[in-house]
């Protein structure tokens, strides 16, 4: 049983590692700021919380110590990401930003330029 | 809802009081009781029997999950892959959700979903605009949206 559990942790806890790892090179390779947002909101929310429930993990199945902490943490973590990701591409827009020059499309473009002519 | 919520553990309160124990097994089985008695009086409600609220924010919940583990797959394919060449746009959805809250949880969802990210959500709360990774899945992605992330919602609110 607790070699089952320490299986089980090992995987989560190096799984967030990977992705975490993973969303540091997204970052660094993506063309412009609103791809690089998602890779930086979506693979990085995940890697912080299968590291956070691996750990809950080991301290539950392992020491017996349930640690509520840690799953208000997942929580927040959960809530809060993809809200700080859609506020900083937002601030990002409205700033001015460009998108990258292969992107193909721009629906809100076409609705700004109408309200500053307005 | 709320109500009834409410209405539920006043009852087991009341089962409390009648049988005298104030544990919390007895708070459990008043909250049964009471709860099988709300059930058998439903239709005297305005809203539906809460119990199936319960279970659609349990499948939003699911949703909200598989979605994140499925939106990180297709950014590992994106960033991993040796050519780099994603076709990113932004594209704008019509929504028929009416309320904040309803519109913060779509917002949510849709950021959490392969390869979308919302940008900005229009002043009369009735379009969404939405950076995608991949303009091609747009469509698809709309249908998605549309199809099981609104209903789920209204399922809850309902």
């Amino acid at each position: 049983m607790i070699e089952i559990s320490k299986f089980i942790v090992g995987y989560l806890v190096l799984q967030g590692a990977i992705l975490s790892l993973i969303a540091a090179i997204g970052v660094i390779r993506l063309p412009d700021v609103y791809t690089r947002n998602h890779a930086a909101s979506k693979s990085a929310t995940l890697g912080v919380i299968s590291i956070l429930l691996g750990l809950f993990l080991h301290y539950l199945l392992i020491d017996h110590i349930a640690n509520s902490r840690v799953l208000l943490g997942i929580i927040f973590v959960f809530i809060t990401a993809p809200v700080a990701g859609h506020l900083i591409s937002r601030a990002a827009y409205n700033t001015g930003v460009p998108l990258w020059n292969k992107s193909v499309q721009d629906d809100l473009a076409k609705v700004r330029s109408k309200q500053k002519s307005r | 809802m709320a109500f009834q919520i409410l209405l539920n553990v006043f009852l087991a309160f009341i089962w409390m009081f009648l049988s005298n124990d104030y544990s919390s097994l007895a708070f459990c089985k008043g909250y049964f009781f009471g709860f099988i008695i709300i059930f058998a009086l439903r239709r005297f409600f305005d809203h539906r029997f809460y119990f199936l609220n319960i279970v659609a924010i349990i499948r939003l919940l699911g949703i909200f999950l598989i979605e994140l583990i499925k939106s990180n797959i297709s950014v590992l394919k994106v960033i991993l892959s040796p050519k780099l060449e994603p076709r990113p746009g932004i594209f704008a959805l019509e929504t028929d959700l009416e309320k904040d809250w309803e519109i913060t949880i779509l917002s949510n969802l849709i950021t959490l979903t392969p390869g979308t990210l919302v940008l900005e959500v229009s002043e009369d709360n009735k379009t969404l605009y939405i950076h995608a990774m991949d303009i091609d899945d747009v469509e698809q992605a709309k249908l998605d949206i549309k199809n099981t992330f609104e209903e789920a919602i209204k399922e809850v609110s309902r």
